[in-house]
């Protein structure tokens, strides 16, 4: 399966990934070999054979509605870069 | 040219349940921020989601509501966006496998585009479990966003209507029969300035008899029954000068500007949108049985339509008087109440749109906080009913006493000797009385000017303390008139 530079840069930029020059070509590479080999499952006749989503034959356990105590702000903040009065802080998005 | 607007809205509601979707943290708006989180919504390593099953019985009751099929096995995905107050890096969603499929519901069609009156029905595409966000703080800082993630977790419900929908005031209310629904089964709590219920609308234009869709534009967030007016019929006008003109539209996403009063194209990024869902690896399919279904179909509350069709003929009251009497569950129960205990269906509902409405409009509260419970209310109806006691005196005395104290509505009216007088005796000489001391107006009624007439029933009304059976005060002023006129 071809994958093309652009397929690669548009992959880093989706998952926020800042690629170097000389890390571009290496990773088209590995892509377009990881692609290939996944690829090969085309070869198989798969008419009638339900995807499988999850390995375990399983149906959703489900919580029942009622509270627990969680973090303190102090804690959930305490891995912040950056805090201000409670909130997370972040350089500006918008 | 005619043109045909083609609309459908999709509807975030957030549900009413004690906590997030995904881990048990508390489902609470406000509050200092970033004080109900813990491990799994705040997306750290190693966490694991643990699904409501409130939410999911929620969105049960829903498809209920909504005569909807449900999808026996039903999965959750990824979609996968990069965004401060998604601390995950991803939504948990089930996209377009949802748990409720095909429902619809119906709403007053606009007769101005249908070209006849009656309801019609708006079908509902399917309704989703997914969980919120948290709330982005953008204008305390020129340099910083803030984040709180209390929000981010909490269970939502999307429910995607069907291009159904042919004017602004139809998607108006159609969103207005949404928030009544999911607010009235308890589901949410419908609060729209706090985001409980948000709104996004699709919009094209064709010309009238084309079946294929025009070219649609993605209005976002327009959280208001007045902006979702205005967004559409502002975008609707546009569109129609823009195709008028033998331009195209682009498919774009567009924001609602409340303060200029018009829809601004929202710069997409097109890389955004490729969200990349993939099957949430950590949660197995959800999967309902029959059994479950039914339980929770038969354990359901009575759905506001048919409530409001049973109050029609059940207590013969018009299609207004049901409508306003279903404003809200609690309302309707009172009504009911009311009226079960006083035996009275229509008095029942005078009293609701009438003293009782205007209490609460005056106090600014619901009714579950009016300190009179519908027994004591249906005794003053009672004794109206039995002719113990006047309407106006029920209203302006004995009503507001009732407010006031836990007596009943007996006692009141012993107490302060309100009763009725039924006496026919007695009303003849309060009569008499009244027309022996206005000898000129007699002579002048006499004379021909009959409408005289209710200035004697004021005077005989107001000798009597406003106590006066009104209906036997009528008849014995007109046979003391007449009597009279006989002598002569």
């Amino acid at each position: 399966m071809k994958v093309t530079r652009e397929d690669v840069l548009r992959c880093a930029r989706l998952t926020n990934l800042s690629l170097t020059e000389a890390e571009i070509e290496p990773m088209r590479q590995d892509m377009e070999t990881l692609l290939s080999h996944a690829e090969s499952l085309d070869s198989l006749d798969l008419d009638g054979v339900e995807p499988m989503y999850q390995g375990l034959p399983l149906a959703l356990p489900r919580r029942e509605d009622v509270p627990r105590p969680g973090l303190s702000q102090a804690e959930a903040l305490a891995n912040a870069p950056e805090a201000e009065r409670g909130y997370f802080k972040v350089p500006k998005v918008l | 040219m005619t043109w045909e607007a083609v609309i459908g809205l999709e509807v975030h509601v957030q549900l009413l349940t004690r906590t997030k979707m995904f881990c048990a943290c508390e489902n609470r708006y406000g509050g200092e921020p970033n004080t109900r989180t813990c491990p799994v919504c705040l997306g750290l390593p190693g966490a694991l989601p643990a699904l409501n099953a409130e939410a999911v019985a929620h969105a049960l009751r829903l498809g209920h509501a909504l005569h909807a099929t449900f999808r026996p096995e039903s999965r959750f995905y990824r979609k996968q966006y990069f965004y401060p107050d998604l601390p995950k890096g991803y939504q948990i969603t089930q996209g377009a496998v949802a748990v409720v499929e095909e429902g619809w519901i119906e709403i007053p069609g606009d007769a101005s585009v249908r070209g006849a009156e009656g309801p019609v029905r708006i079908r509902i595409e399917r309704a989703h479990l997914e969980e919120d966000a948290g709330k982005s703080i953008h204008d305390a800082d020129p340099e910083h966003t803030l984040v709180d993630l209390n929000r981010a977790g909490v269970p939502l419900l999307e429910i995607v209507g069907a291009p159904d929908l042919r004017s602004a005031q139809e998607a108006s209310d159609y969103l207005k029969t949404l928030h009544h629904l999911v607010v009235y089964l308890g589901l949410s709590d419908g609060n729209m300035e706090e985001g409980s219920l948000r709104c996004d609308a699709n919009i094209s234009l064709r010309r009238q008899g084309e079946t294929r869709f025009g070219t649609r534009v993605e209005i976002k967030n327009l959280n208001s029954f007045r902006y979702l007016r205005q967004a559409l019929d502002y975008e609707i006008q546009r569109q129609r000068q823009l195709l008028e003109r033998g331009e195209l539209l682009t498919q774009e996403t567009r924001g609602w500007d409340a303060q200029s009063g018009e829809t601004r194209s929202q710069r997409s990024k097109e890389a955004a949108m490729d969200y990349r869902y993939f099957p949430e690896p950590d949660l197995p399919p959800l999967v309902l049985s029959e059994d479950e279904i039914a339980h929770i179909g038969g354990t359901m509350a009575e759905l506001p339509a048919t409530r409001k069709q049973r109050f029609q003929t059940e207590y013969a009251l018009s299609p207004y008087e049901a409508e306003m009497l279903m404003q809200t569950r609690a309302f309707a129960d009172y009504f009911e109440g009311l009226a079960r205990e006083s035996g009275q269906g229509k008095a029942a509902a005078n009293w609701m749109l009438g003293e009782v409405s205007r209490t609460l409009n005056e106090r600014a509260m619901g009714i579950e906080s009016l300190a009179l419970e519908p027994s004591r209310l249906a005794g003053l109806l009672k004794l109206v009913e039995g002719g113990q006691l006047n309407l106006n005196t029920a209203k302006e005395t004995v009503f507001p006493a009732l407010l006031e104290s836990s007596d009943s509505a007996q006692a009141i009216v012993e107490r302060q000797g309100l009763g009725q007088v039924n006496d026919r005796g007695a009303i003849q000489a309060l009569v008499r009385s009244v027309l022996e001391a206005n000898p000129q107006p007699l002579a002048q009624f006499r004379g021909g000017k009959t409408n005289l007439r209710g200035f004697f029933v004021g005077q005989a009304m107001k000798a009597g303390d406003g106590k006066v059976n009104p209906r036997l005060l009528n008849e014995v002023l007109d046979a003391c008139l007449a009597e009279g006129e006989g002598r002569e």
